[in-house]
């Protein structure tokens, strides 16, 4: 599970881990049922606390992406498909929001920014 | 019984006319990861040796797993496991002896377990501790201390002096101790990216005092990085409420302040600023802040 901590993002920790978690689960890399590695082997391989690590899966299983196998371990929720609908809307809107607080700053207006959404979608076509 | 297991109180500490330790206050609650941090001869190592029972108190007092380390050093000292700065160990040793020779006096000892720590850092039984490179007299040390399954981990710079292979395996050895239940871990460390990521609890000493003293989640939640961009440029910046630092200019100047996060919108409004970018600062950020930036009196130049 490819997960990147930056101490130097501004967000804690705990959190990084559980947006790049629910990121995954939201655009299918993390698969239903899926096996996530154990609370001390992502701490080993991340270089940070356990305890960080405890904190990020249980806010993620209070969400619902995540569920706990008694002693088997921890695991994509079942339910996890109409979060991810949930959570790519979310995801979008925040890339959505620091693109228009961009083009405010450059006196870019939102229909500008619109045909220029739309040139890049013919292109990538 | 308290469940700290270490309580220092009104610790004072000086050599000769030198104070190098003034008024420290410090409960380590059980499990819990402090991270001490603060220049070279800030005071860390001589408040390690108060731990360890090596200095005794001048005032105030000291105590750990509830007795006080100079009366009773032997039941102390074998529940801490400790790295110390210069990783003394006995030259004239193979790696192999010295662990039989520690193991004589740790009936904790867990014989799978270093073997474990051997294989892991790749470590020879038969080498010669004098012919170890740094990184492996650190594991060494590290090994050592953690073969007996302490209930505290003592770690002065654990990662001083290392490349960064040998950084990770010290650090995930560490790492690996605390997922292990109830262990209670201090570092010093230069290194506040590691600082950052492992520590629950850090303790900042300046020149023998604690200057700051919090969980990482209140550190960061009560810092704040803010750049402000002045209408006309400045050479004498305006303060700023909890102002640690001040840096930039001539028109845009990046303040790192404490406390009194709420006022600060008002505060740059009233001096005509504008907010540029604002950001949690990292803890190298407030380490710097603290140490080189002086703490403004009111409406005075912000230091560069």
């Amino acid at each position: 599970m490819q997960i990147h901590i930056s101490t130097k993002d501004g967000v804690p920790i705990y959190l990084q881990i559980v947006n790049q978690v629910k990121y995954m689960v939201a655009s299918g890399r993390l698969r239903s049922g899926e096996q996530l590695p154990p609370v001390r082997r992502l701490a080993e391989d991340l270089l940070i606390n356990p305890n960080t690590v405890a904190r990020a899966y249980r806010e993620l299983e209070a969400a619902k992406v995540l569920s706990t196998r008694q002693g088997a371990g921890v695991y994509v929720a079942d339910t996890a498909s109409p979060l991810a609908r949930r959570e790519q809307t979310r995801i979008l809107k925040d890339r959505i929001d620091l693109l228009l607080a961009e083009a405010r700053h450059m006196d870019v207006s939102v229909e500008d920014l619109i045909d220029l959404l739309r040139q890049r979608g013919e292109l990538i076509k | 019984m308290s469940a700290n297991v270490v309580e220092i109180q009104g610790l004072d500490r000086r050599f000769g006319k030198r104070t190098a330790l003034e008024g420290i206050d410090l409960a380590v609650h059980k499990g819990v990861v402090l991270g001490l941090v603060g220049a070279n001869g800030a005071g860390k190592t001589t408040l390690i040796k108060h731990i360890l029972g090596l200095l005794k108190a001048q005032t105030g007092t000291v105590r750990v797993f509830g007795l006080d380390p100079v009366r009773h050093p032997a039941e102390v000292l074998g529940r801490i496991g400790y790295l110390s700065e210069n990783r003394e160990l006995p030259e004239w040793m193979r790696v192999g002896e010295l662990l039989r020779y520690t193991q004589a006096f740790y009936p904790a000892w867990d014989t799978h377990y270093a073997q474990d720590l051997l294989t892991l850092f790749e470590l020879n039984r038969g080498q010669k501790i004098k012919t170890l490179s740094r990184g492996q007299r650190a594991q060494t040390a590290l090994l050592i201390a953690l073969a007996y399954r302490p209930d505290l981990l003592l770690l002065d710079e654990p990662s001083s002096g290392l490349d960064p292979v040998v950084r990770r395996d010290i650090l995930s050895a560490i790492i690996r101790t605390v997922a292990d239940e109830g262990r209670t871990v201090v570092f010093s460390s230069h290194l506040l990216d590691e600082v950052e990521r492992v520590a629950d609890v850090v303790v900042m000493i300046h020149e023998g005092r604690t200057v700051l003293k919090d969980s990482l989640d209140a550190i960061k939640a009560t810092h704040i990085r803010l750049t402000v961009r002045f209408p006309q440029p400045l050479t004498s910046p305006p303060s700023l409420p909890g102002v640690l630092s001040c840096t930039g200019g001539p028109q845009e100047w990046t303040y790192v302040c404490h406390n009194g996060l709420k006022d600060l919108q008002q505060e740059v409004d009233a001096v005509h600023g504008l907010v540029v970018d604002s950001a949690v600062p990292t803890l190298d950020e407030i380490f710097v802040s603290r140490a080189k930036g002086h703490t403004s009196p009111e409406g005075s130049l912000c230091d560069r």
